[in-house]
C-alpha cells in the first residue's frame, strides 16, 4: 500500500482530501439545511422530523461518526498543508500585494478557525445542552419550542448569523476551488465553477439565517 | 524622473540580507527597469560601492533569467511582462519602488537579487522529457494531433521557468511551473507513453524540493509573463491522481526488473 501513502503524502493528494471532505460537509450542510427549514412547517413538520431521525439509531450515529471522522480529515490536513506553506516561504517579503485572491481565499483559515469553534459552540449549545439548561429542560421531543427559546435571545441568534456569514465566505471559495483541485477546470463548465461557491455558500448562509430572523421578527413563534 | 528605490541587499548566500535605500535621480521613461537598475550600479561603482547583483541574460522576456520583485508583484505592474520588458513610463516621478528576490525555501539567494533556481532543473530531470527511438525518421504527418491539443500544448510550452508564479504564490508553490511542464507533453501523442509517470516523478520532486501547494487563488496565473492557464494545474491534478491510483506500483519497479 506504498502508492497509498505516497499519495495522501504528496501536495496534490493531501489537497485532493481536503477537497472531497470539504464537499462531503457540503453534503452535510445541504441535508442539515433541509431538516432546519421544515420549522417554517410548523412544530408538527420539524418535530417528525426529529423523531424520524432519532428513530434511525444506528444509521444515524454511523452517519455521526462519518461526519466527525471527515471533519477530523479536513481539518488534519489543512493544517498540515498550512504548516508546508508557512515553511515554503521562511522570510517574508517587504511589500507583497495581490492582483487577483479574493477575500474569501485570504480568510480561509480563519473562516475555517471561527467555523470549527462556533459548530462546537453549537453542539455544545443544541445537542449536549451544556451551554442552555432551559432547552436541555423541553427534552427531545420538541426541536421546534427549543428552537424559538434559543433565538429569543438576541445573543445566541446575532452569534449564530455571524457563524453563516463566516460559513458562506468559507463555502465562496472552497466550494469552487475543490474543483480545481480535483482535476476539473474546463471552459465549458468553468462559469458554473465560479460561480458555485459564491452562489451556494450565499444560498446554504442565507437559508441558515432565515430561521433566528424570522424568530426575532416574530414571524416564527 | 527621480525615484527612491529600496533594494534587497545580500552579500552571500549565508549572510544577512536587509532592504537598503538608494536614490536615482536621472531615470529615463525610456529605459527598460533592468537599464534603470545598470545606471544605479553604474553610479555605485563610481562611488567604488558594490553594484546590485541581479539575473539578467536576453533581455528581450524569452530566456526567463531575470526575476524581480517590484513593489510587491512579481515583474512588476504590467501584465504578461517580464522584468526585463517592463519600461520605466510605468512609473511616476517621486515613486517609490520596493525590489525584492523571489522569496522562497526552493530558491536560495544567491546574492541581492540573484536566486538559485536549480529547483525548477531538477523537477524537469524527473520527467520532463519523451522517450525518443532511433531508426528511420518517420513521416512527420503520421501522428494526427487535434488543432486543439496542438494549441494547448503551445500554450503550455510557453513557460520560460522564470519562478514568477512561485514568487507571487502565498505558499511559494510551484504547481503552475510543475503543471506546464507536464501537460506540454502530456498533451502531444509523443508524451503518452510517460504520461503517467512523468506526473508521478514531477509532482513528488516538487514536493520534495520544499515548495508549498497550491490553495488556488490563482496570483501565479496574474503576474505569469507567459500568462500560463491554471487550467494546467487542473490537468496535473487530474493526472497526477489519475496516475497515483491506476498508474505504476511505486513498490514495483520498471521494465519487468524484479
Amino acid at each position: 500500500m506504498s502508492w497509498l501513502k505516497q499519495t495522501i503524502n504528496s501536495s496534490v493528494g493531501a489537497k485532493s482530501i481536503v477537497a472531497l471532505t470539504g464537499l462531503a460537509m457540503v453534503g452535510f450542510v445541504v441535508g442539515h439545511l433541509s431538516g432546519n427549514l421544515l420549522v417554517f412547517g410548523g412544530p408538527d413538520a420539524i418535530n417528525g422530523y426529529a423523531a424520524w431521525l432519532r428513530s434511525k439509531g444506528a444509521l444515524l450515529w454511523g452517519a455521526r461518526v462519518g461526519l466527525v471522522a471527515i471533519t477530523g480529515l479536513h481539518i488534519y490536513f489543512t493544517i498540515r498543508l498550512n504548516l508546508l506553506n508557512k515553511r515554503a516561504r521562511p522570510i517574508a517579503y517587504a511589500k507583497k500585494s495581490y492582483t487577483r485572491a479574493s477575500f474569501a481565499s485570504r480568510t480561509m483559515v480563519l473562516s475555517g478557525l471561527l467555523s470549527l469553534s462556533y459548530i462546537l459552540f453549537h453542539l455544545a449549545h443544541f445537542t449536549f445542552r451544556v451551554t442552555s439548561p432551559e432547552i436541555a429542560a423541553l427534552g427531545h421531543t420538541d426541536v421546534y419550542q427549543m428552537l424559538i427559546l434559543s433565538f429569543s435571545s438576541p445573543l445566541v441568534a446575532v452569534t449564530y448569523i455571524a457563524a453563516m456569514v463566516l460559513l458562506g465566505l468559507h463555502l465562496n471559495h472552497g466550494l469552487s476551488s475543490l474543483f480545481q483541485t480535483l482535476g476539473l477546470n474546463h471552459s465549458k463548465y468553468n462559469p458554473i465553477i465560479r460561480s458555485i461557491g459564491p452562489v451556494l455558500g450565499s444560498l446554504l448562509a442565507a437559508g441558515f439565517m432565515s430561521i433566528p430572523v424570522s424568530i426575532m421578527l416574530g414571524i416564527l413563534k | 524622473m527621480k525615484l527612491k528605490l529600496h533594494i534587497w541587499r545580500q552579500k552571500n548566500a549565508k549572510s544577512e540580507g536587509r532592504m537598503v535605500t538608494y536614490d536615482a535621480p536621472d531615470v529615463s521613461t525610456h529605459m527598460s527597469f533592468l537599464e534603470m537598475l545598470d545606471v544605479v550600479n553604474e553610479g555605485l561603482i563610481a562611488k567604488g560601492e558594490e553594484p546590485v547583483a541581479f539575473d539578467h541574460d536576453c533581455r528581450e522576456g524569452v530566456c526567463g533569467s531575470c526575476a524581480l520583485m517590484i513593489n510587491g508583484v512579481a515583474h512588476g505592474p504590467q501584465r504578461g511582462t517580464t522584468t526585463c520588458q517592463l519600461h520605466m513610463r510605468q512609473f511616476k516621478d517621486g515613486d517609490e519602488v520596493f525590489i525584492e528576490p523571489w522569496r522562497a525555501k526552493a530558491f536560495p539567494i544567491v546574492k541581492d537579487l540573484v536566486v538559485d533556481r536549480s529547483a525548477f532543473d531538477r523537477i524537469i530531470q524527473a520527467g520532463g522529457y519523451v522517450s525518443v527511438n532511433t531508426g528511420g525518421a518517420q513521416d512527420a504527418n503520421n501522428l494526427p494531433i487535434s488543432k486543439e491539443s496542438a494549441d494547448q500544448a503551445m500554450d503550455a510550452a510557453q513557460c520560460i521557468g522564470c519562478g514568477a508564479c512561485v514568487a507571487a504564490c502565498k505558499n511559494a508553490s510551484a504547481m503552475l511551473f510543475t503543471s506546464a511542464k507536464i501537460s506540454h507533453l502530456g498533451l502531444l501523442p509523443q508524451g503518452q507513453p510517460e504520461r503517467q509517470r512523468r506526473a508521478l516523478n514531477m509532482v513528488q520532486q516538487m514536493d520534495k524540493e520544499g515548495f508549498g501547494n497550491c490553495t488556488n487563488q490563482f496570483e501565479c496565473e496574474a503576474v505569469c509573463p507567459k500568462e500560463i492557464s491554471v487550467q494546467f494545474i487542473a490537468r496535473m491534478n487530474k493526472d497526477y491522481l489519475n496516475a497515483s491510483v491506476c498508474g505504476p506500483d511505486p513498490g514495483k519497479k520498471a521494465g519487468g526488473e524484479d
